[in-house]
This record gives structure tokens, sequence and C-alpha cells, in this order.
């Protein structure tokens, strides 16, 4: 036993001489501190990371099978529910996991709104994530469009008119991303590229500089107190814990939990009742025949109610574009001196609540057919939406704050 | 962890919810049985029998069909394939697209993904409600499908539904007349309750078809869940146990 170990550990020298192995160990697993505080909302940024794992191993299981053409994507979608082992599954996989990745990421940005995540000095955290976010976006739209039914082909024909709507060089500019006058075989083609290739290198790299981003702050916590203030005299934060042991077993558990959800979808309720694979999908897509009620899929709604609301398509068009990119604006936005939810006054604890019920709500006037009446509800919503960050300098700045402990609080 | 309760409860809730706001507008509603085999059966034959002249089923193999529902090779290739010899060829026809445009005015879909993308209520439901229109080039109308351009293919099982017409007066005093509802015109071979049998057994079939698998990935995924079922408590005690020094 005693060669045995040795002989491990001449091997391992052999390679930090070579590589950082066990530097890259330490630093980011066993000897980073992470607050001993995190509650449930904590468990997302790992849950990204495994949805992540399980798009690309499924995504490259897939495209063993799928052919990107418009003759024969729709069938060898079917060919592989069908008569690849297991296709179903790993189909089922992708596709739930496309929307528990949508699911997760919202929850995960949310946890940085409760908790002042975004704010200094985690700006670069904040941004990276946020261009993640739009990644998975477009990582998102390009896939939509691959099993090549009805409203994969609909919703990729008005996302790209989106475009458009730009002045001066918006049809240009919408010819040269279909390829074509209209969606067809050539944009099937380039949008598999895309989301084969050109997305999920952009998107790891990105999540790759997160991690690095992350590790470097350091991570906020439910108080919002930065644990590195107080340390003993090895340098150890006094409220930290190593990551590895005691979150690696903490996000098993999450682990667990999430795949028993994920599960049950994946098993009984793969569509989830149209939200996952909507019923017009299952119809080939025909360029001469439009359905009668084109949706994007459910993470995307928010946006679209905005774009509806306004009477103005490339009005709409900047709105939608607003309403993503002030994302990007918050850390500057917020002027509190204050991080954590648990310590701010009633003003950014309202304008939050309303900014979530009005987000919420514009998803789900996205999936509705557009009424007078509802598209007055999504005007007002909209304005809820922008007010949240547009006048986040007013109240954050002049909020009754209370006092922030010295020390976090364990839950 | 009280939360992440509540979590799981609460998420079969939602899916049930949007259950019931989606039903939408259909006259009839069903409760399909995949387990039922003997329906199964049944359903294949009348869709075989009715549908699979102008419907093709192109992404379904015949000798899958046999495995899943208990049929023979021998009976298969006797009872159920009719100008295939091998039963590992999907369910194509031999009508051409470019003809049946000519025939019907459009070309019949692919039924092999219908039940996914109509539903079963919606499929159940146009069945039951074909009824006589002169007006129509087949002589049918459907009340679930509106000028649909599908004869009444069943019409020798079901016979003939004629409208029942009601006078409505509308708010500006003008008056319409609308169907409500359908009764028997002309008998067919089966009685209206076979018939409402022999219909449940091809939606049945319908939605076996759309996804054969859905069986086996209901009775898999019990042993997946059963499985993490069992992992959870050992996670949380693994978890717990570390952190027994974190104070």
């Amino acid at each position: 036993m005693n060669v045995i170990t040795k002989m491990l550990c001449s091997f391992l020298s052999w390679i930090d001489a070579r590589f950082p192995l066990t530097k890259l160990w330490n630093e980011h697993l066993a000897k980073y501190y992470a607050p001993k505080n995190f509650n449930f909302w904590y468990f997302f940024g790992s849950l990204a990371l495994l949805v992540l794992v399980i798009q690309i191993v499924t995504g490259i299981w897939l495209t063993m099978n799928y052919k990107p053409s418009a003759e024969h994507a729709f069938a060898s979608v079917e060919y592989i529910m069908r008569d690849v082992e297991w296709g179903w599954w790993i189909r089922y996989m992708h596709s739930t996991g496309s929307s528990a990745f949508f699911i997760v990421i919202y929850l995960h940005m949310f946890r940085a709104l409760l908790y002042g995540s975004f704010k200094k000095p985690r700006e670069l955290l904040w941004l990276t994530g946020m261009f993640i976010y739009l990644t998975l976006m477009a990582e998102a739209f390009f896939g939509y469009l691959l099993p090549w039914g009805q409203m994969s082909y609909w919703a990729a024909q008005v996302i790209t008119s989106l475009f458009g709507a730009i002045p001066v060089v918006g049809e240009d500019l919408a010819l040269w991303i279909r390829g074509d006058y209209v969606v067809s075989d050539v944009t099937l083609n380039r949008f598999f590229s895309f989301h084969v290739i050109a997305m999920p290198l952009v998107l790891l790299g990105l999540v790759f500089v997160h991690i690095i981003a992350l590790h470097e702050v350091g991570s906020n916590n439910p108080d919002g107190i930065e644990i590195k203030k107080h340390k003993d005299a090895n340098g150890i934060p006094l409220d930290g814990i190593p990551f590895h042991p005691y979150y690696t077993v903490k996000d098993i558990y999450g682990v667990v939990i999430f795949l028993i959800v994920f599960s049950l979808v994946i098993f009984y309720y793969p569509e989830l009742h149209g939200f996952f694979l909507e019923h017009a999908n299952f119809v080939p897509a025909n360029p001469l025949s439009t359905p009668e009620h084109i949706v994007p899929a459910w993470y995307f709604t928010p946006y679209y109610a905005i774009l509806r609301a306004i009477p103005d398509k490339f009005g709409g068009l900047v709105a939608m574009g607003f309403a993503v990119i002030l994302f990007f604006f918050l850390p500057w936005l917020d002027r509190s001196p204050v991080k954590s939810i648990r310590y701010r006054g009633w003003f950014y604890r309202i304008a939050l609540t309303a900014f979530v019920i009005s987000f919420l709500f514009l998803g789900w006037l996205g999936m509705q057919v557009a009424t007078p009446l509802y598209t007055w509800l999504a005007r007002i919503f909209s304005v809820i939406y922008f007010l949240f960050f547009l006048l986040m300098p007013f109240y954050t700045r002049r909020d009754n704050d209370k006092p922030v402990p010295e020390r976090v609080t364990m839950p | 962890m009280k939360k992440v309760i509540l979590f799981i409860c609460l998420f079969p809730l939602l899916t049930s919810v949007v259950h019931a706001t989606s039903n939408g507008t259909n006259s009839y509603n069903i409760e399909v049985d995949l387990t039922d085999t003997k329906s199964l059966q049944r359903g294949a034959r009348i869709f075989i029998n009715y549908c699979l002249s102008c419907h093709s089923a192109s992404y379904m193999r015949y000798n899958r069909l046999g495995k899943d529902l208990g049929i023979s090779e021998q009976t298969l290739k006797e009872n159920f394939m009719f100008g295939t010899d091998k039963s590992g060829e999907t369910m194509k026809i031999a009508m051409k697209p470019s003809e049946s445009k000519v025939f019907f005015g459009v070309s019949p879909p692919d039924l092999s993904v219908i039940a996914r993308a109509r539903g079963a209520d919606w499929l159940y439901s146009y069945f039951l409600s074909f009824y006589s229109d002169p007006s129509r080039p087949f002589g049918v109308n459907n009340l679930q499908f509106k000028d649909t351009a599908m004869p009444h293919v069943l019409w020798e099982l079901q016979g003939f539904q004629r409208p029942v017409y009601n006078t409505v007066t509308r708010g500006d005093g003008s008056s319409v007349k609308v169907i409500e509802g359908l009764e028997t015109g002309s008998p067919g071979k089966l009685s209206p309750q076979e018939y409402e049998e022999t219909v449940y057994d091809l939606v049945n079939f319908l939605v076996y078809l759309s996804e054969p698998v859905k069986l086996k990935r209901e009775k898999i995924g019990i042993w997946v869940i059963i499985y993490l079922l069992v992992l959870l408590p050992v996670a949380y005690k693994l978890k717990k146990e570390y952190w027994r020094d974190v104070k």
C-alpha cells in the first residue's frame, strides 16, 4: 500500500512539474473558500453547468443521426424517436434540457437580483454572465429551427424578418442572415452550423471566463457581505469553507433533486402540454401554410410581448433589444450601498417584486393571441419592466436600507 | 429543504393547471389506454383498412407494430401488410402526393405523428362529427374541422348524420341558423355505440402510432425516479455528515 501511495505521489509531482494540476485543484476546489451561508438559490450555478454538460453530450449523440436538410430533417428526428436505440431518451433530454437551461439561468439571475451579486466588485462577473445569457438565447433560437416543424419554421421566419425592420440595411441584413428570401434549406444548414459549432464554442469560452472571474473575486452570499474582510492568521476567510468537499456534497444533493424533476418531465411530460415541445411542431414545415398562432418558445415570450406591445415594428425591435441590454447596466444603475435584499429598504423590495410580476405576466401574455386588452396589459407591464431599470438610480439612492452586520448569518 | 419540497410538490400542480386550460374547443373527450393491446390491434386493422391508402405513416415500421402490439410475423404479413412484402419497411402508400392533390385538393397528411399535432380529443371529435352537407365535394362536412377535404371514409360503419339546426337571434335583431347537434340520418353497419367504440380503438391506435415508445418510457421512468428517490436521502445524509463541523 505504501509503495502504491509513494508511486502516485511521485506521479503527481511529475505532472505538477509540467502542468499546474494540484494548483488548479486547490485554487478552484479544495482551497477556494466560499461563504458558509449559501441557501437554496445557490444551487443554480452548478445546475447550469450540469445542464450545459447534458446538452453537449446529448447534442453530440443527436448530431450522429440528425440530417440538416429541409427534405430529411423532420424525418430524421422521427427516426431518432423510433429507430435509434434510446434515441427518444437522448432527444427528450435535449429538448427538456433547453427549457431546463433557461429555468435554471433565470433563477440564477434572479438570485443575483436578490442578493446584489452584480454589484461591485462583481461587475465583470455579471457582464460575462449576461454574455452567456445572450449566447444561450442565440443557441436556443438556432436549435429551435432544426426539428423543421411548422413552429420551428415560422418562428425562424418571424424572427429573421424582424431584422428587416431596421432602417436602410434591414432587408439586406435579413437576406444575409437567412441566405435566402425566405427560411429555407440554406438557412437550416447555417443554423445547424451555428447551433453545433459556433455558439457552443462561444458558450464554453464564456463559461470558463465566468468561473475564472467568480474565483478571482469570490462568491457573494445571501447576506451580501464580503467574507474576505475578516480573515484568520492564515489568510483564510473566517466565514469561508472550502468549496470541496462542502459545496460539492451539497451540490450533489441539489443535483439529485434537479434530476428528479428533470426525469419527471422526460419520462412523463416530455411535451409539458406544449410548452417544451409545441403541438404545431409535429407538423412538418410548410412554407405555403402559416400556422394560425405563431409563438416563440416560452423562454422568449416576455420579450415577444414587449415587441408586440409597441405598434411600430422597428420601435418594438428597439424596445425588445433594450429589455435585454438594460440588464448589462445593473451594476451602475444600482446606487445602494447594500447588496442583499435582507438589508435593503422597501423601495427596492417593491421594485423587484413589481419587476418579477411584470416579467412573468409578459411571459404569459407573449403566449396569447394579441387582443386589445392583452396588448394594453403588455404595455402596462412593459412600462413597469423598464421603470425597474430606469428609476433604479433614484429609488436605490434614497432607500431606507438597514444596517448590514459584520459577519454572515447561518440559515 | 422546505422550499425544495414545496417546489417538488407544486410542480405536478403547475402542469395540471396548464392541462386544464389547454383543452380548448373539442366537442368530445377521450381517455386513451395504451395498455389495451386488443383495442390497439383493432385500431391498427381499421387504420390499415380505411386510412392507409390515402394517408401514409412513413415513420412507422410494420415489424415495430407487430412487436409492440403482439402480432406475429405471419399474421402481420397476412392481415396487415398489403402491397409491401418486407416487414422492416415503413407504412408508405402507392398514391403520389401530386395525384392525391388533384383528387382531394390537398394531399392527405402523413399520420405518423398526427395525434401529437392534433391531440386525441380532436381526432375523436373529428371522427364523430361528420355530417351530410350536399354543398361539399364529397357530400360531407365536419363540425370539428370545417370544410374538411376528407370524405367520410367510415360512412359504411357509421352511416350518415344529419345536422340539427337551431335559429339564434343575434344582437342586431337578425337571425341565423346554427348547427346545434347531429342526429342519425341513414344508419350504417354499426350501432352508434359500436361506432364510438371503433373510433375509440382507431384514436387509441393513432396515439400509439405517434409515439410507439410511450408505454416503455413511462415504465422505465418509474425505476429512474425510484432510484433517484433512494439516492436523495443518501445525498442529504452525506451533506449533513460533512457539514456537521460548519458552525
